[in-house]
């Protein structure tokens, strides 16, 4: 195990904690609040690890519904972990299943966000990925387990007038400006973010992120295709 | 068991085999063809803008571009372009979003 990639790895996901915490907070008050013990909540961060899908699963069960629907709504909004494994596949295909298996239980949003950024970087060599990722995605899985159990325990102890909830939006800014280099990407990032918030308004609720996502990629690669035709040496295609 | 205990093991169930799927068939995807490389390449910033878009765009579920979080996240935007510092950017944003709500 490479330590400085490790290292470097939760270095990455560290400014993020700013947005896990109190959104933790909130995913352990919420069971509690709705009347469910403790180890829902402990199970819900450890089995599920997924925080808008798990309190979803809370507020279909306290209104009533089964629990085969909120597990269906919980894997709706989870749906955007299939791009992610997709997108990280390929970057870990060299890895022995366990460790495959291992990253995929540490998938987030925030763990496949910092790994793709830094993968597909300059300075990017395949044995430190594992590392990296490990790094990054323990931290996390550590760090929300904690503040879900406090936050069971002793309810979400941060002041609403202090928007840290922003933090979580402003943490994929910073990676999205990288990811747009080219116009293809941007492309992309402008067809996903108008399609996110149409679902939105539509009424798509969680699941507008990945509507927005997929509008995205499709956009994207229609846009690169045709750049690609108008210049047929696909060297320049992506400056 | 009670219901609670089902959902959370079948949305546990679904959830990670969700996050295994291309993860577990990776081994057999060593050679990826071009059209879908070009799929994969759209992920990150598809994927991110999709997050982004709606917690600037409709703060609380309401629509609107005249309130502080569009302003504040425009501003962030600006820093991270600028410095790629993720701790300044989470600053700037996160003190200009507190300074307009106070206004």
């Amino acid at each position: 195990m490479r330590f400085d990639e490790v290292r470097a790895g939760a270095a990455s996901i560290a400014p993020m904690l700013v947005g896990v915490v109190p959104f933790g907070l909130v995913a352990g008050a919420t069971p509690a609040a709705n009347g469910f013990s403790v180890w829902a909540a402990v199970g819900l961060s450890s089995i599920v690890f997924a925080g808008a899908s798990q309190l979803a699963t809370v507020d279909i069960l306290a209104n009533g519904g089964s629990a085969v629907l909120a597990a269906l709504a919980a894997c709706t909004i989870n749906l955007r972990m299939l791009l992610y494994s997709a997108s990280l596949a390929p970057l870990l295909a060299g890895e022995p299943l366990r460790r495959r298996l291992g990253a995929a239980y540490l998938l987030t949003d925030q763990a496949y966000a910092v790994s793709i950024t830094r993968w597909t970087a300059e300075g990017d060599r395949p044995e430190g990925r594992i590392p990296f990722y490990v790094g990054g995605g323990l931290l996390l899985w550590a760090v929300w387990q904690a503040s879900t159990v406090v936050g069971a325990l002793i309810g979400s102890a941060v002041p609403d007038s202090l928007p840290l909830d922003f933090a979580v939006p402003l943490v994929f800014l910073v990676l999205l400006v990288p990811a747009v280099t080219s116009r293809p990407a941007a492309v992309a990032a402008l067809a996903g973010g108008g399609a996110a918030v149409a679902a939105a308004e539509a009424g798509a609720g969680p699941l507008s992120v990945m509507v927005g996502a997929v509008a995205g990629i499709i956009a994207g690669a229609t846009t690169e295709a045709a750049v690609e035709r108008r210049r047929p040496d696909p060297t320049e295609a992506a400056p | 068991m009670s219901s609670v205990w089902v959902a959370i093991l079948l949305a546990g169930a679904g959830t990670f085999a969700m996050r295994a799927s291309f993860l577990v068939a990776a081994s057999r995807l060593a050679v990826v063809p071009p059209f879908a490389q070009r799929l994969l390449r759209q992920i990150p910033p598809a994927a991110l803008a999709s997050i982004v878009a709606p917690a600037l765009l409709r703060p609380g579920g309401d629509f609107g571009l005249f309130q502080p979080r569009l302003a504040a996240g425009l501003l962030a935007a600006l820093v991270a372009w600028r410095t790629r510092n993720v701790g300044l950017t989470l600053a700037v944003g996160l003190g200009a979003l507190v300074a307009l709500q106070a206004l």
